[in-house]
Order: C-alpha cells, then sequence, then structure tokens
C-alpha cells in the first residue's frame, strides 16, 4: 500500500504542483516558490524511491484497466529511477536558473511557461516509471504536446514554423511508426508489459524482429535518429530554459531511455544477439554521431550547435544501447546521466550569455570569459564533458562505450568514437579559447558589451551547480553504475 | 408490464411528443416536452441495451399482430447500442438547445424546431428497433424529411441551398433503397428482415438478389456519406443550426451505417451472393479513398464548421474500413468507432456552436486569437481533435487501437499503414485550428466574446471530457463492441 502511494506521489506531486501555479498565476513570487517547492518535494521523493530500488524493492501499481487485457501500468526499474531522479533533481535547478532567465529577458507569458514545464515533468515521470509499453507511449504523446506551447512560446512566424517541424517530426515519428511496431508487438507477443529477457524472444524470426526493431528506433522521434532529427535544431526556438532542461534533459533523454528500455525489455539483448537484427542500429547511429558533429563544427549560432551537438551525444546512447553488451548498456545508461548534466550546463552557460551580453552567435564571444568567467568556466566544463575528458561525468560513460566496442571488437564503432571525440574538441574548443584567450572586439556601436558583466545570480548559482555536478558525477558515479549494473545485470 | 412495451415506447414517446409540442407551441413547454420526452427515450434505449446484453434478442409484435404477418420490432445489442448514441446524443442537444437556437431559429419557430428534433429522433430510433424492411423505410424518411427542415431552419439563406441539395441526394438515397427492398420482396415474398434472411439462403445467386444488394448498398452509402456519394454533407452540416450539426453528426450517419451492417451481415450475410460479389473489395477502395481525400480537402478548408464535416466524411472511413474486412475483429473496431466518433464529432460541434454564437461565425477569420477570447472553448476544441487524429489517452486512440489491430489479425499490413497515414492528415488539418486560435491576432472588429453561456458550454463540456474519460478506460466501451460484433456475425457464421 505505502508502495503504491509512493509510485502515484511521483505522478501527483507535479499535477498539483501544476494546479496550484496556475492559480497562483497573478502572483509571481508564490507562483515560482510553488514550483521551487513542488520541484523539490518530487526530487525528495524520486530520491528515496531511487534509494529504495538500490537496495531491491521493484514497485508497482495498476492503475486502471484500459482496455480487456491492457492496463494502465507503473513499475520501477532501476533505469526509471535513473531517469526520473536525474529529470526531477535538474528541475530544481533550471527552475532556479528559468526564474532569472524570464525575468531577466522581461518574458511574456510566464504562468503558461512554468504550468507547461510542470507538465513536462509530469510527462516525464510518468516515462519513468511507465510500467508496460502502453503507459510509456501515452506519457511520451504527452509529453510532446505540453511541450509544443512551450517551443511556440515567443508566438512570432518562426516559431510557429519550427514548431510545425517539431510537432510533425515527433508525432509524425510515433503515429506512423511507434504506434505501429506497438500495435504489432501486442499482437505478436500478447503482452506490452517490460520483461528481462524481452517479450518478442522466440516469437518472431529475424527479418521480422529487425523490421520491427526498425518501427521503434525511427519511431521514437525524441532520440533524433537520423534522419529524424530535424525536431531538435527547430526547438532551439524556444527561450534557454526550455532548450536546457527539456532539449537536453527530458525530452531527448526520454527518447534515448526509451530505446534503452526497448532493446533491453521487448526485445531483449541476448535475442537481438543471437538474431543478429540489429546489427544495422550502431551504424545508422555512428552515421548519426559523425554527421551531427559536423553540421556542428559548421554552425555559427550557439544554441544550433548545441543542438546537433546532442544529437550526435543521444546517438551514443543508442549506439551503445544497441552493442547489446552488458558492459555497453552500463555505458548507455551512464551516458543518458552523464550528458544531462554536461549538456545542461552547457546551454544555461548560452542563456546566460544571451541574457548579460545578448549574443547569440559563436563568432561575437571574443573576449568575453573576461566579463562573464562563471559562465564561460562552467561551459568549459560541459565542454569537456561532451568531449569526454576528465575530470567531468562524460569521461566515464564514454569509457565504458568505448571499452565495449574493444572489448566486442567492434574496431569501425571504436573509429566512430574517436572521430566523434575530436569533432567535439574541434567544435567546443575554439568556443572555449575564443571567450578566454581573444581580446574583446573593438566596436564602437557595441554599448551592450561595455555595460555587460555576469548574468543575475541565480542563474549563475544554477550553471555553477550542474557543472560542479558534472565533475561530482566523474568522482562519485558508484549508486549511478550500480543502477547501471542491474539494469545490464538481467540478462 | 410496462418494461415489455418498451421497444415500441422507444419510438413511440418521442413520436407523440412531437404532435403535443405542435398543440402546445409555447416556447419553453415545447422545450420542457422534449427534454422529458428524451430523457425518457434515454433511459428506455438503456434498459433495452441491458437487456438485449443479458438476454440477447428481444421481439416485439406491433399491435399484437402475428410475426412475420405484423410488423415486428426487433432489438438485439448491436441496436440498442446504437439506440443509446442516437438518445444520449439527443439528451445532450436538448439542454443545448435552449439558448443554441436563440440566435439561429426565430423564436416564434422555436416550437417547431423541438417537434421536429422529436420527429428526428423517432425516426432514427425507428430504424434501430424495426424488423421490417418496408417500415424501415418509412422511419427512413421520417428522420430524413425532419433532417431537412432542420438544415434548412440555418440562419444563413444558404441552408435553403443545402437543405435542397441533401433533400435530392436523400430521396434518391431513399429510393434506391426503396427499390432494392422491393426486389427483395419479389424474391423471397416477405418484409420482416429475420424472415428474409432465412429465406435468402434458399432463393441462392440470383440476379434479382443481386441487384437488391447494389440498390440497397448504393442507397445507404448516399445517406452515409459514404465517399464519393459524401456531396450533400458539408453543406448540411455547416448551414445547419449548431445543435442540429452536432446532433446529426453523431447520429445520423451513423444510424445509416448500422443498416448497412444489418444488411451486410445480417440479411445477405447468410448468402453466397455476398461472398462471390467483390462487396468487400468495393468498400475496402471507397473506405480508403474516403479516409484520404476528404481529409486533404479538410485541411484546405477555411470555416471551422465545414472543416469538420470534411473530417467527419473521412472519418466515416474508418468505420466503413472496419466493416470491408469481414470478420469479429474489424466489425467490433467499427462499433468502436462508430461510438467514439459519436462523442468525439458530437463533442466538437456542440463547442464549435458555443463560438458560432460569440465569434457570429465558423470562418477562420472570425475564429482568430480563440486561444484568448475563448480559452475554455478553444481548449475544448484542441482536446477533442487530438481525439480525431488518435492521441493516446482519448477515444479515437481506442478506436484506431483496434482497427489496426483487426487489420493485422487479417494480416493486411498494409492497411495498417494506411490507417496511420490517415491520422497524420488529421494532425494537419486540426493543427490548422490551433494555429488560427493560438497564432493569429483577433480580428479588429472582434466584439471580446467571453466564454459562451454556460447551458452550452457544460454539455459541450460533458461530450469532451467523455471523450477523455472512454479513451482512459474503454473497458465498457469495448466489451459491448465485442457484443454488438458478436450478434452481427452470428448469423453470417451460421452458414460458413
Amino acid at each position: 500500500m505505502t508502495e503504491d502511494v509512493q509510485l502515484l506521489s511521483l505522478l501527483l506531486t507535479p499535477l498539483a504542483g501544476l494546479v496550484l501555479l496556475a492559480l497562483a498565476g497573478r502572483w509571481p513570487n508564490v507562483r515560482e516558490s510553488v514550483t521551487l517547492l513542488t520541484a523539490v518535494i518530487l526530487f525528495s521523493e524520486s530520491l528515496q524511491l531511487a534509494s529504495d530500488v538500490l537496495g531491491g524493492a521493484r514497485p508497482g501499481l495498476t492503475l486502471i484497466e484500459m482496455l480487456p487485457g491492457l492496463t494502465l501500468r507503473l513499475a520501477v526499474e532501476p533505469l526509471g529511477a535513473v531517469f526520473s531522479v536525474i529529470s526531477s533533481g535538474l528541475w530544481i535547478i533550471s527552475t532556479l536558473y528559468s526564474i532569472g532567465y524570464m525575468r531577466g529577458n522581461n518574458e511574456k507569458k510566464q504562468t503558461r511557461f512554468f504550468v507547461c514545464f510542470a507538465g513536462a515533468i509530469f510527462a516525464a515521470q510518468g516515462i519513468a516509471l511507465a510500467g508496460n509499453m502502453l503507459t510509456l507511449f501515452l506519457f511520451y504523446e504527452a509529453m510532446t504536446l505540453i511541450t509544443y506551447p512551450l517551443v511556440t512560446h515567443h508566438g512570432t512566424d518562426h516559431a510557429r514554423n519550427s514548431a510545425r517541424t517539431y510537432l510533425g517530426v515527433l508525432l509524425g515519428t510515433s503515429i506512423a511508426f511507434l504506434l505501429s511496431g506497438l500495435l504489432a508487438t501486442w499482437v505478436i507477443a500478447g503482452t506490452l508489459d517490460f520483461r528481462h529477457g524481452g517479450i518478442l524472444a522466440g516469437q518472431i524470426g529475424a527479418a521480422g524482429t529487425a523490421f520491427l526493431l526498425a518501427l521503434y528506433m525511427f519511431g521514437i522521434g525524441k532520440a533524433a535518429l537520423m534522419p529524424f532529427h530535424r525536431w531538435l535544431p527547430a526547438a532551439m526556438v524556444a527561450p534557454t530554459p526550455v532548450s536546457a532542461l527539456l532539449h537536453a534533459v527530458a525530452v531527448v533523454k526520454a527518447g534515448v531511455f526509451s530505446i534503452v528500455k526497448v532493446v533491453v525489455y521487448i526485445f531483449g539483448t541476448e535475442n537481438l544477439l543471437s538474431l543478429g537484427s540489429a546489427d544495422w542500429v550502431p551504424v545508422i547511429a555512428g552515421f548519426s554521431i559523425i554527421s551531427a558533429s559536423i553540421v556542428a563544427l559548421r554552425a555559427d549560432n550557439l544554441k544550433r550547435r548545441l543542438a546537433y551537438s546532442t544529437v550526435s551525444q543521444l546517438s551514443y546512447v543508442t549506439l551503445a544501447a544497441t552493442l547489446l553488451a552488458p558492459i555497453s548498456i552500463v555505458g548507455a545508461v551512464l551516458h543518458i546521466a552523464a550528458h544531462a548534466l554536461g549538456k545542461i550546463t552547457l546551454f544555461f552557460a548560452a542563456g546566460s550569455i544571451y541574457t548579460a551580453a545578448h549574443k547569440t552567435e559563436v563568432s561575437q564571444l571574443d573576449g568575453i570569459g573576461r566579463r562573464m568567467p562563471w559562465t564561460m568556466t562552467a561551459f568549459a566544463i560541459g565542454a569537456l564533458s561532451m568531449i569526454g575528458l576528465p575530470p567531468a561525468a562524460g569521461f566515464v560513460s564514454k569509457w565504458y562505450v568505448l571499452s565495449a566496442a574493444m572489448s566486442l571488437e567492434h574496431w569501425w564503432a571504436v573509429c566512430v568514437l574517436v572521430i566523434s571525440t575530436l569533432l567535439n574538441a574541434g567544435y567546443f574548443l575554439p568556443i572555449v579559447w575564443r571567450a578566454f584567450f581573444r581580446a574583446p572586439p573593438a566596436d564602437p556601436d557595441d554599448h551592450h558589451h561595455d555595460a555587460h558583466g555576469e548574468a543575475p545570480a541565480i542563474m549563475v548559482l544554477a550553471q555553477t551547480a550542474t557543472a560542479a555536478l558534472t565533475v561530482g558525477l566523474f568522482l562519485y558515479h558508484e549508486p549511478v553504475l550500480r543502477l547501471a549494473r542491474a539494469v545490464a545485470g538481467a540478462f | 408490464m410496462l418494461t415489455q412495451h418498451f421497444p415500441a415506447l422507444l419510438v413511440v414517446v418521442p413520436l407523440v411528443a412531437a404532435p403535443i409540442i405542435v398543440l402546445a407551441r409555447h416556447a419553453l413547454a415545447s422545450w420542457l416536452i422534449a427534454l422529458l420526452a428524451t430523457a425518457a427515450s434515454f433511459g428506455i434505449a438503456a434498459v433495452l441495451l441491458d437487456q438485449t446484453l443479458a438476454d440477447g434478442v428481444i421481439s416485439y409484435a406491433m399491435g399484437s399482430w402475428e410475426i412475420p404477418l405484423g410488423i415486428e420490432y426487433r432489438i438485439d445489442a448491436a441496436g440498442a447500442f446504437v439506440a443509446l448514441i442516437v438518445a444520449g446524443m439527443g439528451l445532450i442537444a436538448m439542454p443545448y438547445s435552449r439558448v443554441g437556437i436563440a440566435a439561429e431559429v426565430r423564436s416564434e419557430e422555436h416550437y417547431l424546431y423541438y417537434a421536429l428534433m422529436m420527429l428526428c429522433l423517432a425516426g432514427l430510433l425507428g430504424i434501430l428497433v424495426t424488423g421490417d424492411a418496408f417500415n424501415l423505410f418509412v422511419f427512413l424518411e421520417v428522420s430524413s424529411l425532419a433532417t431537412y427542415v432542420l438544415i434548412a431552419m440555418g440562419r444563413d439563406r444558404r441552408a435553403l441551398v443545402a437543405a435542397y441539395q441533401y433533400l435530392l441526394m436523400g430521396t434518391i438515397g431513399a429510393t434506391l433503397y426503396v427499390l432494392g427492398v422491393g426486389l427483395l420482396y419479389l424474391e423471397t415474398g416477405t418484409l420482416n428482415l429475420a424472415d428474409m434472411a432465412a429465406r435468402l439462403v434458399s432463393v441462392g445467386d440470383s440476379r434479382g438478389v443481386l441487384a437488391a444488394l447494389a440498390f440497397i448498398t448504393v442507397g445507404i452509402s448516399l445517406k452515409i456519406a459514404l465517399f464519393p456519394l459524401h456531396l450533400w454533407l458539408p453543406n448540411a452540416y455547416a448551414y445547419a443550426p449548431s445543435p442540429v450539426s452536432a446532433f446529426l453528426a453523431a447520429t445520423a450517419t451513423k444510424v445509416s451505417i448500422y443498416v448497412l451492417m444489418r444488411y451486410f451481415f445480417t440479411i445477405f450475410g447468410p448468402t453466397e451472393v455476398f461472398d462471390a460479389r467483390a462487396t468487400g473489395a468495393i468498400l475496402l477502395g471507397l473506405s480508403l479513398a474516403a479516409m484520404f481525400v476528404p481529409a486533404i480537402v479538410a485541411i484546405f478548408q477555411h470555416d471551422m464548421k465545414r472543416l469538420l464535416a470534411y473530417s467527419s466524411v473521412s472519418q466515416i472511413g474508418y468505420i466503413t474500413l472496419g466493416i470491408s474486412m469481414d470478420s469479429v475483429e474489424g466489425l467490433m473496431a467499427s462499433a468502436m468507432h462508430l461510438f467514439n466518433h459519436a462523442l468525439t464529432k458530437g463533442g466538437l460541434f456542440l463547442v464549435l456552436g458555443g463560438v458560432v454564437l460569440r465569434c457570429r461565425g465558423a470562418g477562420f477569420d472570425r475564429l482568430a486569437g480563440l486561444g484568448h477570447t475563448m480559452p475554455m472553448a478553444s481548449f475544448a476544441m484542441v482536446v477533442g481533435g487530438l481525439s480525431l487524429i488518435g492521441v493516446p489517452g482519448s477515444a479515437g486512440f481506442i478506436s484506431k487501437w483496434y482497427l489496426v489491430s483487426a487489420a493485422m489479425h487479417e494480416g493486411q499490413w498494409w492497411l495498417v499503414g494506411a490507417v496511420l497515414a490517415s491520422s497524420l492528415l488529421a494532425v494537419i488539418y486540426v493543427w490548422r485550428f490551433v494555429e488560427v486560435a493560438y497564432f493569429r491576432a483577433p480580428p479588429a472588429d472582434h466584439p471580446a466574446p467571453g466564454e459562451a453561456p454556460l447551458s452550452m458550454f457544460l454539455p459541450a463540456l460533458a461530450m469532451i471530457v467523455a471523450c477523455v474519460y472512454f479513451g482512459i478506460d474503454a473497458t465498457w466501451s469495448s466489451d459491448v463492441a465485442m457484443r454488438v460484433a458478436e450478434v452481427l456475425m452470428s448469423s453470417r457464421s451460421i452458414v460458413q
């Protein structure tokens, strides 16, 4: 019974917060306090759940029978616990950041913004706790729809057109591919539950499995596997806190989370390994990694560069998951956590630069590190994590993925990882170099440049916290590693 | 016992209410009578569904004339299910009408509106309950004639043309139907549907039976607005008074679909003529065309009522697609979508009625900025739209789920792609509304309308909430739909 309450409260807390902060819309201070309080409560609940899961508990709860024989169900396993903790924990920090950003930039419709944000976190918790594929799908679609108003926040024609791409790709892939994959699984396996070893194991042959896997891999558009990645750069039209929490953490991680979940619990890694049906996925993922990095290399707009970096990094997770070895699954789970921390730091820094200096392009950043040392230091740490260098968390996850590729003797995968590391260095380090070692431009018309210093303190605080966590996860990743081992060790 | 007369009372109550309303003439009194009669019909339909689910077929000899000489009223789970939808939609539309027609129908004609609604209701329910082919034609005409006048009551003068158009097409449809019935009578010598089905088996594959099948199929398809026989529908829905649009969208075409199911599976089902001919293939082709062509046309509309009307034609394609599969799973998906789409489209038209009242039109230029001027109604429209798309958590999703799994059961994997591709078209036309409502500035002359009156908004909201409810807990609806499919399929499988 207490387990039921525990699971339900993870869903109900953001929902209650959403309603309360909508009601408190007229008083910004009350509204933001409610958001913050909700985030803190949710995070503590989520931590409690994760520690229970570490202790071996696997709580489950059937919400309702939707169709005869098919239920909406919550069930926690280690991977879900990781995603739940990441999304709720970073919600606290990004709420702090959002307060500074939204006020600093005098954004309109702040209540709608915070309501939809809470809604997105609600959907993320639903995805994390989903006990079967139908429940996951329900919250997956809910997340697409609730983030739509966030992407279109500015209400301009540009925002509307970008949101068309956003919605078109995400809804399109999920209806056309994911839903048909889901239904086919239901017809073939007679269940949609997540089960160790996979529910499709032994049910269909190699070609059928490969086809079904393709439906899932491309159907989960949130994982941004090429060629269905266009929505992610399009979503950059949203205010930066949205890009930071949703399009670096919640939404995209919901995508790769679902990929890992499907590979491990629907298909089963051993099943895929013996059939050889997943061999093509790492190739596509490798292609995504390299080509997205090349696009990022050429992008001058900072957020666009970060978006393509995300496309590339997400495919690391897909690649790792579909290498199908226990150690690569561990790498995939770790990378979900590591990339979340690193990328949110980078986006925070980009938003701080925009708020303080109103700069959006990489070429404008000469010498900015002297005026904004905290921001650019945080950015540098995030960049290290992307490249995969110590002392940042990205090193740990990349280590696992790389050693998986080596031990499996997938030499081309090793090559992909090495080239991508070089490319990452190629598009992140120049930014850091520009910021710290180049002289600021002597432009007489640029009055802003003289005036600005650091971003508002609350934003600096937020990005420093995530940067510190990026280093922290490098130094101490024991609990995440244990959870990751539990996901991988299940087969 | 009164309950034993329920099959007759289902029709008699609204039928008698109509002349009483005409005598009363007073607007409020006629509204009250209509409301009571509809509530009674709804109660009766609910009891009948309950009984038929438990006991199977209920047969009632009209005027105690012996069957098959007299007219038989014969209702099973399939008929009772649709009757519940029809009476339920009537019950929602009645409280709505009080304010809903005030702006659209002249006040001295209000009593006529209620009387005609009662006749329409009686006709539709009669079709569902009668066991007699010719009696069915009579009820078809009762409901259709009432509908023509109801559409003509629309404020816009184009309503007259729309009603006339429907009158022509509807009359052709009814005539074809009655020709078909005449042929069947020649072949079998009976008008009792159950009797006819039994005798048709021995008649075999005669040319007369085949012609009857063709006449009846085309005639009823006209009433269904099956593509490409849908030309009357967009204008009729667009120019009729709002409550009429909602009521018709949720009921009229659905009842005709029921008739088609009956003829296909109960009457012609056991005969070989149905198997030997390409009926299923033709229906499949038309259904596919319906799923795509009107959906594309809907994308290019500039008026919300017309957009929803074309969407209806497209969604009817889903229902007939299920029929064309000729399997329990397919029929079940059809029955499911019949119910879910009635909820969705009825709800959408009801919400839109309130919007039209406030914005004085349903053109996109009138609806611009609706998200700001009428946030509640606008949001309700979006939720209804999501159900049209079939987003999980909405009734439309359940329909799609069953339709696609029926196609998979049949091994028709390409149909899966067709159904899902067609829902992508729905995304586009629904999102046209979203962009108009949320991204465009309200028109300059906008009277800053505010939300619709509660008596209109609450019934509309009830339908939209039901849309979500039956999307999350679909156990009741899918159980009943399954029974409906089994009932319809049972006589077909006797011979197989």
